[in-house]
């Protein structure tokens, strides 16, 4: 490539894109050009900074340097400090990488995310891609199972089932046929790893189910990716179209007999479809009502057929699994849930993004020094972590480690890895009543605790609200908890207690409230 | 923008002619042909019981199942409004509040002028830079009643220009 020409990084990412990284990347153009200086502009993926979006980097000889957030307005000002050289300006943050927040990280599963060129194979392979999968070819489909077991790697879609024990299952079951599909779902409130991947590291995606499916021996994969993730789907598909063009997916993988093909299907903004039997349904051109287990989908899955589901974060930590060596992965984290895992900083907090971190790290850490406290500037009153069937955890108990085992002891969960952070004008029966209409709403309707619990769970809620009988209707809603619990298929109307139940157990005051005059609005 | 095109049964046949082949083709077939008319129509549904083999309930079940099949056409564009937990701590409630008196429309409305049809979402996958909006396929964060105002107006002046 040409050597004088300085390279501009502007993410392509869709949080860089919803605060205007396109009309920044035009505005840099716009006055290169009127500056006559040459340079290029590469759309990359995001860093995860997402507070300082649109941030822009300028490649420099001694490493990229970062500004943001870079308005257009703020772009003839970087040129006349010299950003292209590195130049100091209020919106510069020196090396991107000795950002206290990036440099702290540990970045197993996002390494390249942000760094190369979501579109370019040439930029992946620079970068370490497809080594994995180069290692996996040359291995025995035993091995690599064994290899993914022996890392420790749980599946990051909610459950932490081991990945590699599921893939097993599927290895081992009969049958010509057999199918990986990517749950690409992405429903929970306060997450979007899959989406930053997919737009970030596509390629990463693609060599994580190759891998997937050369262990199991399927040759059809399908990533069953949200509507609402235009952008997401749009690149996994760009994506897709150039493996093929250079033999990393289709008929003769990489020069070898193995055979996996590779598409993108869009959901149609059911969240149940995150449930994986309900994905499936839907990929099957369904309703996607929930399938009862067993026989699990790794034995009877999609159409029938033994089926690897895993989620994107599960799938796109594989190629690192391989490369390096399951004893390199295993090296992070603690007690049983070994790794990283991509956490993300969401709702009222001030520098909100991604931060990937071996299990064990405290939500204080992550709350406090990565996240540096509220947006508003008011103290935390609650975050809810693992998603809208994650438990709502108040301050005393911030010192819990990230682990799948200590959350679960504290009736909560890691799930997903998402963190949505309130501050103290947050009203818990509220949030609880939203856990019980989301459950209303979302309902698959195959089973009546879940599908009718939850209309009435809101009703029941309002009235506590409204300050009706609030002792007998707390007694009611605790045995209709327990009704939705115990009587449930799936997690939807299993979990949707748990916000519910934690509210009341952590935060009782909101519930006894005498209910405010109406006011005048 | 959203594409409006009239009921059209021999564009319909087209367009399932061109993803039957397809496994599981019955959802890409909807999306495809909500992207054409905006909406899957009533004929829609004997037409694709027939032609992919199944009953009129089965399809009408399928169609009815999930929230982004509509029965009837949008307005030109379609604002999609976050309510789930991420955006609710930024007071996303607020933002409905405006947004619903702006248009003079509910949640699942459309705008008298047949502007804007506004839907809720529950999660845009940009929970850090809530609260967030997409109008058509374009995502916004660090929606205020301020920006959703110039947004607004900024939708319907590019489409004057057009
Ligand atoms: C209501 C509900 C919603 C779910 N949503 C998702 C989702 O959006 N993405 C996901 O990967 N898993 C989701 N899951 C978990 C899946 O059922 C399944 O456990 C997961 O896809 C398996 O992949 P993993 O082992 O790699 O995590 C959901 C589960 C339930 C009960
Ligand atoms: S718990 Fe709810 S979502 Fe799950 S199967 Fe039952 S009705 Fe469907
Ligand atoms: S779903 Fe069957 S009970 Fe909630
Ligand atoms: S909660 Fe609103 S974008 Fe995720």
């Amino acid at each position: 490539m040409n050597g004088q020409l300085v390279t501009v990084y502007v993410p392509r990412d869709a949080a860089a894109l919803s605060v205007g990284a396109d009309a920044v990347a035009a505005a840099i153009r716009a006055e290169a050009k009127a500056r006559n200086l040459p340079l290029r502009i590469v759309r990359n993926g995001s860093r995860g900074m997402l507070w300082l979006e649109p941030l822009v980097e300028v490649q420099t000889q001694t490493g990229r340097v970062a500004y943001g957030p870079v308005t257009p307005e703020a772009v003839p000002g970087l040129f006349a400090a010299g950003f292209l050289e590195g130049g100091a300006h209020p919106l510069g943050h020196g090396l991107t990488e000795a950002i206290p927040y990036l440099a702290k990280q540990e970045r197993l599963t996002f390494a390249r995310c942000g760094i190369v060129d979501p579109l370019s194979v040439e930029d992946y392979r620079r970068h370490g891609g497809f080594r994995g999968l180069e290692r996996a070819l040359a291995m025995r489909p035993a091995e690599i199972v064994a290899a993914v077991t022996e890392s420790g790697l749980r599946g990051r879609g909610g459950a932490g089932f081991p990945t590699g024990i599921k893939w097993k299952t599927v290895l081992d079951a009969a049958g010509p046929e057999k199918f990986v599909c990517c749950n690409a779902d992405e429903g929970d409130s306060g997450t979007f790893a899959d989406r930053m991947i997919m737009e970030g590291d596509p390629f990463c995606l693609i060599e994580g189910m190759t891998i997937a499916a050369v262990a199991v021996g399927a040759a059809q994969g399908y990533i069953y990716i949200r509507s609402e993730y235009p952008h997401a789907i749009a690149t996994m598909r760009a994506a897709i179209k150039l493996a093929y063009a250079e033999a990393w997916l289709g008929d003769g993988i990489h020069g070898t007999a193995h055979r996996f093909h590779l598409e993108v299907r869009v959901g149609a903004g059911a969240y149940i479809c995150g449930e994986e039997t309900s994905m499936l349904e839907s990929l099957e051109g369904k309703r996607g009502v929930v399938r009862a287990k067993p026989p699990v989908p790794a034995l009877e899955g999609l159409f029938g057929k033994p089926t690897v589901v895993n989620n994107v974060l599960s799938l796109t930590s594989v190629p690192i699994i391989l490369d390096k060596g399951a004893g390199y992965y295993r090296d992070f984290g603690v007690g049983r849930s070994r790794g990283t895992l991509a956490f993300q900083l969401a709702g009222n907090i001030r520098r909100g993004g991604i931060v990937e971190k071996a299990f064990g790290v405290t939500l204080r850490e992550l709350l406090y020094d990565f996240g540096g406290g509220t947006l508003s500037g008011r103290p935390i009153r609650a975050v809810q972590a693992g998603g809208p069937l994650g438990a709502y955890l108040p301050p005393s108990l911030f010192n819990l480690p990230k682990d799948y085992e200590a959350f679960a002891a504290q009736e909560a969960m890691v799930g997903h890895g998402g963190i949505v952070v309130f501050d103290d004008s947050v009203d818990m029966a509220r949030q609880a009543r939203f856990a019980m209409e989301f459950c209303a709403i979302e309902s698959c309707g195959k089973c009546t605790p879940c599908r009718i619990g939850a209309v009435r769970g809101v009703e029941v809620i309002d009235r506590i609200i409204a300050g009706r009988e609030v002792e007998a209707n707390l007694t009611l809603l605790q045995d209709l908890c327990e009704v939705m619990t115990d009587g449930s298929l799936c997690a939807m109307g299993g979990m949707t207690p748990i916000p519910v139940r934690s509210a009341l157990k952590h935060f009782p005051e909101d519930f006894t409230r005498t209910p405010a005059p109406l006011a005048a609005e | 923008m959203n594409a409006r095109t009239p009921w059209s049964a021999e564009r319909a046949k087209a367009i399932i002619a061109g993803h039957r082949h397809l496994r599981g083709a019955l959802l890409p077939i909807l999306h495809a042909l909500q992207e054409e008319f905006g909406c899957i129509d009533e004929p829609a549904i004997p037409l694709l019981a027939q032609e992919m083999n199944l009953s009129r309930a089965d399809v009408h079940g399928v169609v009815s199942f999930y929230h982004e099949f509509r029965r009837t056409r949008p307005g030109r564009h379609t604002i999609r409004v976050c309510r789930a937990e991420a955006c609710q701590s930024l007071r996303a409630e607020d933002l409905i509040d405006h947004i619903r008196r702006h248009l003079g429309v509910d949640l699942g409305g459309t705008t008298a002028d047949d502007a804007f049809t506004l839907e809720p979402v529950f999660c845009l996958g940009n929970c850090a830079l809530g609260p967030a909006i997409m109008v058509d396929d374009t995502l916004h964060g660090r929606v205020d009643a301020a920006r959703f105002d110039a947004i607004a107006a900024a939708t319907l002046a590019q489409e004057r220009a057009r």
